[in-house]
């Protein structure tokens, strides 16, 4: 059996984002999926003998705007590239990319996983363009039994940066973890439609594994293919056990791309070519050197939104517990802007994050519904009404069922729907006096070191109130009569 | 003497004075073609109906008043790596045959708006690389002063034309010597301008950070008048110099009073011609007594600059040439998979000499040589720029032979080192950056043109122009090829 | 000094399928090119910059904005093979 307690993984992982800018990054094509083949194309993303490449200006503040989201330094020179290896989706046979001096390096994303927060480097974010697409007409679309090659280069020239993690990630979990909150981040920043269903987000992750933390690192494999976080995460722990198996056979692990199957749940070795990969960089000729000034790069930090670790840490700030301040941080802007506007009309900001955080979404979800269109005021007003013990915590459910309905506010809804709670001490007093005249054997036993016993009193005094007592008072009630 | 010979200046002169026709003009050139193609071969293709048209057109638009500038209705000829939208064009390369590219270069489009009437796609070394025209592969194109000679490369049949009279002027592309070079085995003027004033957009690539496109006419002026027409900036070239231009002309009559003149001491000895050395020192001997100071100087890594250039130029083109892979167009040779097509439609569509740039340019990048070889071929690279720009801090222009040889004979260097050796004086200029020029002064004893080159500063090319209409001038030479002679 | 030169390794990666003798050719071509080119090797280039564009300017962007795209039919119309708005081509092997 293999102990897996001595082994420790060194998983990075590479992320491949789309940018959804208007035009291609080295020309004038638009950016636009899903139209038919080889419409977006021209002399210059076709590679056309004698077309030249001009970078699209946009995507640099976008790259920019993404490495100071990473906490990367931003180079203030960097060139592009020539990437150079021949096949069929790559117009010129080469790609333009950045080498040695990326627009962005050395920044780091804290990521939640397994109850702890973890520091992932980000090494660095490059400029890059994406290829055409091809399809393998054949056997089952898959490329090894294919017939022919179909090309369409509307994707070819697309803006792609890709942020490459240190090998930081050491579990399944926080693999995942990483890419979603990087996704996460992403998208917030409006650069991207970042949707891994569609390919506008893509991620692919190395993997070795070393006998404990201080081992030097094995042998590291790239994994491919993974098109869900959920794939991602069986991938890479497929991949953890796989290679573990095979060292502690007293194997070797080679160093190798391997395809992703979700069907059968394996990594599989992808066929070759044989020779490493010499991609031969060299300096692009026929675009002239990035410079991102200072004052440039202060002009897009300006542009930079609240991102979900700041928001996360400016609601702990406000009260929030941890883990519903991550959990706020990550909502929707709706949920996030209701989150402020109760807290603005008066609500305790815990309270509010809990109710908005937990029954408001769960009502969403039991509805269906993706929008609601409620007052925040009602919402404040019925955290006031928990606070004033006026509403049980089982009652302002049902109060605010009626508030996300559109019934009114929340006293207007408690009232309509006689939830209030009886405050009236008085009444409660009564009830409990009676409860216990009926319940003389409880009694008996409760004075007989039963203490527990106590609950089902409760509860009859609840019943008997229709459950308007303040469960809290009522307790206190029984247990001084009882004494 | 006909139309055909005359200078653009001179045809342009003739268009507003009514003395001839852009209709009258493009016909004698046409004829001139058609006299002379079958033995010179300067041409992949004349678009006859096209030009006539183009005539026509701009007959039309001179009688109405609409002026558009000196090259209005003048014939022009283009080497055939520029693109001309729905035009065969094909880097006088077998990977290229029928290929018609939808889009013009930026320099056609500027040729049409100046309304220059095209006359057709002139023949070229193999995607530009080479120093004689031998490297089409659709037959060389040979000399007009002796068809048993080699016109020069690459851009060989662009410079025959204009020494035939079947264009006035022509576009050439210059990466080591290529305009320069054929125009002094020709007798003609060749210029290359500062890398960035003329754009590359539609120029088929051979090395992207040398190569640029510029002017072979047959005087100075016509040198200024087609350079003016095709500088500029142009947002599809990011190369492409956004940043004012000089006038071109603003110079051009200074004269050579008060300049000093450089001459480069190791553009001379061994391998060099005594006619060749000969021809410059009279050149230098004019300009002295019309007032130039002559001043000798020296550039050690001019001695590496080929080896520099050796290293880049086939570098850059392995990469620009990995396009032609037969999947989107031109020649393609089948194969079971994509890799065994791709490389079998290049090893059939490539003639040697390119085969032999890519697999030394590809050699040169890869994995454990970068550093040796490409990396420290740039960094030469800089030294030179330094070393150049040392020397015009003492010096206007710097001078030399153009090339060390007059025209020679069909596979007279079939040694490729040899054939490289050719680019010796013109390589520094491209490796710079900087402008320079080709001028005609005489001929060597078996009747073969010579030229001088004039170098100056990136963007001096009004003093260069000055410099070089002042040699023009005191040269005097006015002969003409003996095959014109025998023309009817 | 004698260069080394894998011929038939550089002509893989260069996609040129080329018989064994033409290579070995190529091969003492090279060899010999090489030779004469690696005197740049003697230049002391400490603390050399590389070069780049010789009138040092930097940042040639464009615009964010569509311009119009190719034409589709003239487009395959240069195609050596097109099927259904697609270029085609022999099966691929697998990327490198």
């Amino acid at each position: 059996m293999s102990d897996t307690a001595t082994w420790e993984p060194v998983i990075g992982i590479e992320v491949h984002v789309e940018l959804a800018t208007r035009s291609k990054m080295f020309c004038g094509c638009a950016v636009s999926f899903g139209e038919d083949p080889n419409t977006n194309v021209c002399p210059t993303c076709l590679a056309l003998p004698g077309a030249l490449p001009v970078t699209n200006g946009r995507a640099i503040e976008w790259i920019t705007k993404i490495g100071l989201a990473l906490n990367c330094d931003i180079a203030e020179w960097s060139v592009f590239h020539r990437k150079n290896y021949f096949y069929a989706d790559l117009p010129k046979n080469y790609q333009i990319s950045q080498f040695d001096l990326p627009v962005c390096h050395d920044g780091w994303l804290d990521v939640d996983a397994d109850g702890e927060t973890v520091r992932i480097g980000i090494e660095r974010a490059h400029q890059e363009e994406d290829t055409g697409k091809s399809l393998h007409l054949g056997d089952g679309g898959r490329i090894h039994a294919a017939t022919e090659t179909l090309l369409d280069f509307n994707r070819a020239g697309v803006p792609l940066v890709e942020v490459v993690s240190r090998p930081d990630i050491r579990s399944a979990v926080q693999a995942r973890a990483y890419a979603q909150t990087l996704r996460e981040v992403i998208a917030e920043l409006d650069v991207s439609d970042a949707r891994l269903e569609e390919g506008s987000i893509r991620f692919d992750a190395n993997i070795s594994v070393r006998r404990g933390p201080n081992a030097p690192f094995g042998t590291k494999v790239e994994i491919k293919n993974m098109n869900s976080f959920r794939s991602l995460e069986k991938a890479v722990d497929f991949e953890i056990k796989r290679q573990i198996a095979e060292l502690e056979a007293g194997g070797e692990i080679v160093q190798e791309t391997r395809h992703w199957d979700e069907e059968s749940g394996v990594t599989t070795s992808m066929r070759t070519k044989e020779g490493s990969s010499d991609y031969r960089y060299f300096t692009e000729p026929d675009l002239v050197p990035l410079v991102v000034t200072p004052a440039w790069q202060e002009e897009i930090r300006a542009t930079l939104p609240e991102l979900p670790h700041q928001r996360k840490a400016r609601y702990i700030d406000l009260g929030v517990d941890p883990q519903t301040a991550g959990a706020l941080g990550s909502a929707d802007a709706m949920l996030r802007a209701l989150f402020e506007e109760t807290v603005a009309a008066g609500a305790g900001p815990r309270s509010a994050a809990n109710w908005i955080t937990g029954e408001v979404v769960a009502w969403m979800r039991r509805e269906d519904v993706v929008g609601i269109d409620v007052e925040a005021s009602a919402i404040a007003e019925m955290i006031g009404m928990i606070d004033a013990n006026e509403l049980s915590t089982s009652a302002a459910k049902d109060v605010l069922d009626g508030i996300l309905r559109g019934e009114g506010g929340a006293r207007q809804v408690a009232e309509s729907r006689d939830l209030l709670q009886m405050t009236d001490t008085g009444a409660i007093e009564s009830a409990v006096d009676a409860v216990l005249a009926d319940n003389p054997d409880a009694v008996e036993r409760y004075r007989g070191g039963e203490q527990k016993v106590v609950g089902f009193l409760v509860g009859q005094v609840m019943r008997a109130t229709q459950g308007k007592a303040d469960p809290k008072a009522v307790n206190g009630l029984l247990r001084e009569k009882l004494s | 003497m006909g139309l055909a010979d005359l200078t653009i200046t001179d045809a342009a002169a003739g268009l507003r004075s009514g003395a001839h026709s852009s209709l009258d003009l493009t016909e004698a050139v046409l004829d001139r073609a058609s006299m002379t193609e079958a033995e010179i071969h300067a041409y992949l293709t004349i678009d006859r109906d096209a030009a006539l048209g183009a005539a026509r057109a701009a007959d039309a638009e001179l009688a109405a008043g609409e002026d558009r500038g000196t090259l209005h209705g003048i014939p022009i000829a283009l080497k055939d790596n520029m693109c001309q939208r729905g035009v065969e064009t094909t880097a006088a390369s077998q990977i290229l045959a029928g290929y018609r590219p939808p889009y013009d270069a930026t320099v056609v489009t500027s040729l049409r708006d100046a309304g220059a009437v095209l006359v057709g796609k002139a023949n070229l070394d193999e995607f530009a690389m080479g120093s004689s025209t031998e490297n089409s592969a659709y037959g060389p194109t040979r000399n007009p002063w002796d068809p048993g000679r080699v016109p020069g490369g690459s851009s060989g049949g662009s410079a025959a034309a204009v020494a035939a009279g079947s264009a006035l002027g022509a576009l050439g592309s210059d990466t080591g010597g290529s305009i320069r070079q054929p125009g002094s085995l020709c007798g003609v003027v060749g210029m290359k301008p500062t890398y960035g004033t003329v754009s590359r957009y539609g120029l088929i690539a051979f090395a992207s950070s040398l190569d640029q496109i510029g002017p072979i006419t047959r005087t100075v002026d016509d040198s200024v008048a087609l350079l003016e027409g095709i500088t500029g900036h142009d947002p599809r070239d990011a190369t492409s110099w956004a940043g004012d231009y000089p006038d071109l002309r603003s110079e051009i009559d200074k004269g050579v009073a008060g300049k000093r003149i450089g001459v480069v001491t190791e553009f001379a000895g061994e391998g060099y011609e005594p006619a060749v050395t000969e021809s410059l020192s009279r050149t230098l001997d004019q300009l002295s007594d019309a007032g130039a100071e002559i001043v000798e100087v020296s550039l050690p890594t001019v001695e590496l600059a080929l080896s520099a250039y050796y290293l880049i130029a086939p570098a850059e083109c392995s990469a620009n040439l990995a396009r032609f892979d037969g999947m989107r167009y031109g020649l393609r040779v089948d194969g079971e998979t994509t890799e065994e097509m791709m490389a079998r439609t290049r090893a059939e569509g490539f003639g040697p000499e390119v085969i032999r740039r890519i697999l030394l340019g590809t050699y040169a990048l890869s994995a454990g040589y970068y550093d040796a070889f490409y990396g420290q071929a740039h960094k030469a690279r800089t030294v030179l720029r330094n070393e150049f720009a040392a020397a015009y801090e003492k010096v206007d222009v710097l001078m030399s032979p153009t090339s060390p040889t007059v025209a020679f004979p069909f596979d007279a260097k079939s040694d490729p080192l040899a054939m490289y050796l050719s680019d010796v004086c013109t390589i520094p200029s491209n490796l710079a950056g900087d402008p320079a020029i080709s001028v005609p002064v005489g001929l060597d004893p078996q009747g073969l043109p010579i030229g001088v080159q004039v170098m100056a500063p990136a963007m001096a090319e009004p003093m260069m122009f000055g410099v070089a209409k002042t040699i023009e001038r005191l040269a005097g030479f006015d002969a003409r090829p003996t095959m014109l002679e025998e023309l009817a | 000094m004698p260069i080394d030169i894998d011929i038939a390794h550089v002509a893989r990666l260069a996609r040129l399928d080329l018989p064994a003798d033409r290579l070995e050719t190529l091969r003492s071509q090279l060899a010999a090119i090489l030779e004469h080119a690696a005197a740049v090797q003697s230049l002391d280039t400490e603390g050399v910059e590389p070069s780049n564009h010789p009138l040092g300017f930097v940042n040639a962007f464009r615009e964010d904005v569509v311009i119009g795209s190719l034409d589709r039919d003239e487009v395959l119309s240069m195609a050596p093979e097109a099927r259904d708005g697609y270029f085609a081509a022999p099966p691929a092997m697998g990327q490198e």
